[in-house]
């Protein structure tokens, strides 16, 4: 039989808040994050907005000697494992060491590193490289830094699954722990990719929204004006523990983690199908993995990125997946107020499922002003609303047609 | 600001160290936590400040700051 896995800490830098809390209040609130593009000069860009972190103090996190020689997406990750690790009053010593692990995916890693690398190559010759930039680049070292700084030495590794990457790990992490791997994984995802090369790779793609005119309603899933997703970044990180582990030393536990599903679209490397059958697949083989029948979930955080593609084909797969009670379900978009936060993504909308369920409250889709007439779901418009949730479904979909789904429930003993 | 000045500055930034630390005797690896890329990357900035190359070979008889004063000079002088 498999062991179970509860949610004992979190940890989440991202454009509401340097911390979990500051990002739950701004959501309820049904703030936006999303603002001008002050990372680079934007001017000469298509898209000139995305969802940066907001006066985040990296040397409360790093010092002055790491700071230049870690890419932001590690300096993320280790500022979400300090909160986490904190938050989940977890100690990690000679006796557990070993079954502790770190799973953190990242997305695109140090794209801004490499980027500026090759410039300094361009410009000044081979010779100057700097001897961090490799170390830098490599998606796997927020990671590798973290089970660095927190002693953990079981299993780690990095998941690359685009925007999936978050959920990946945490899905991971969630069977490594119920298989007797590990006692206890740092899991989530990490991406600080608001660059130039992201923004106009993304516009060339037509992928994302160019509504520069007023960033905080840039991002307005299942909405008909919405025009595709806004860039976000930052870092969600999940401390799971096996539930006897949890139990033992009396943690605070969160949620309890009881499905995880993932399947291909294997059609096409960017867009969904009509109907995206491998979203539906995702969603059932995560409830077949949690033991549950549609009706039994209450809330899905859904991907809905604000792509005109993805938020009619998700609501067509949550249908085809729920029935009649899709339209029971409190279902809500909160990129519509982070941004896409790439592969921190899943990560984050984890902690917010399991917020919402510890608080009984579900944050809004904010911008949804005048809904698609193929999006006739209950989306949470605009304002958060009460509501008692025994069990979340969080969707997370990713380029190269990765469709990744986890499933939380209220804590019972 | 004569060269031993000036090194150690470049120390003190680049290692985020208190100048106390920073005797002439101290070891870039044993007494002041510095890693091999910690090195190169000093080294790197020693010649972009002073002008000068410094070869792996040569690299390789660097332990204390008062070696890289002294080479420093070495190169100015010749």
């Amino acid at each position: 039989m498999r062991r179970r896995v509860v949610i004992t800490g979190m940890g989440a830098v991202t454009p509401l808040g340097n911390s979990v809390l500051e990002t739950w209040e701004a959501l309820v609130a049904g703030k936006s994050g999303i603002d001008f593009i002050t990372k680079f000069d934007a001017t000469a860009f298509e898209t000139k907005i995305a969802g940066e972190l907001k006066n985040f103090d990296p040397l409360n996190h790093v010092s002055k000697r790491d700071l230049r020689r870690l890419d932001e997406f590690i300096i993320y990750a280790l500022a979400a494992a300090d909160m986490a690790v904190a938050d989940a009053t977890l100690t990690i010593d000679k006796k557990n060491a070993e079954k502790v692990g770190v799973f953190i995916g990242s997305a695109i890693g140090g794209l801004t590193t490499f980027e500026r690398e090759k410039e300094t190559i361009l410009k000044y010759g081979p010779r100057k490289m700097s001897p961090f930039a490799i170390p830098s680049v490599l998606a796997n070292l927020g990671a590798g830094h973290v089970s660095i700084r927190i002693g953990a030495k079981g299993p780690i590794n990095c998941s690359v699954t685009a925007c999936a990457s978050g959920t990946c790990a945490i899905g991971d992490a969630f069977y490594t722990i119920a298989n007797g791997y590990a006692d206890v994984m740092l899991a989530g995802g990490t991406d600080a990719a608001v660059s130039p090369m992201c923004i106009a790779g993304f516009n060339a793609m037509r992928a994302i929204s160019v509504k520069n005119a007023e960033p905080k309603k840039a991002s307005r899933p299942f909405d008909r004006a919405r025009d595709g997703f806004v860039v976000g970044e930052g870092c969600g990180l999940l401390v799971l523990e096996e539930y006897e582990s949890a139990l033992k030393r009396g943690a605070r536990i969160y949620g309890e983690i009881i499905g995880y599903g993932l399947t291909s679209d294997a059609y096409h490397f960017a867009a969904p199908p009509p109907g995206h059958d491998g979203a539906a697949r995702a969603m059932e083989a995560a409830l077949r993995d949690a033991r549950l029948k549609p009706h039994e979930v209450d809330y899905v955080n859904a991907h809905g990125t604000s792509t005109p593609l993805n938020d009619r084909f998700e609501t067509q797969a949550i249908k085809r997946v729920f029935g009649e009670h899709a339209y029971k379900l409190a279902i809500s978009s909160t990129k519509s107020m982070t941004g896409h936060l790439l592969g921190a993504a899943g990560a984050v909308e984890a902690i917010i499922a399991l917020l919402a369920i510890e608080h009984g409250v579900v944050p809004p889709t904010i911008n949804l002003d005048e809904p698609d007439e193929e999006c006739d779901l209950d989306y949470v418009p605009h304002r958060a609303r009460k509501r008692d949730i025994n069990v979340a479904m969080s969707n997370t979909f990713g380029f190269g047609g990765v469709n990744a789904v986890l499933v939380f429930k209220k804590f019972t003993e | 600001m004569d060269i031993e000045e000036k090194v150690i500055e470049i120390i003190m930034d680049q290692l985020d160290l208190p100048r106390e630390r920073c005797r002439p005797e101290a070891s870039f690896i044993n007494d002041l936590g510095a890693d091999s890329l910690d090195l190169m990357e000093l080294i790197m900035e020693m010649e972009e400040d002073f002008g000068i190359e410094i070869s792996d070979d040569e690299l390789q008889n660097i332990r204390t700051i008062q070696d890289v004063i002294d080479f420093i000079k070495a190169k100015k002088a010749s």
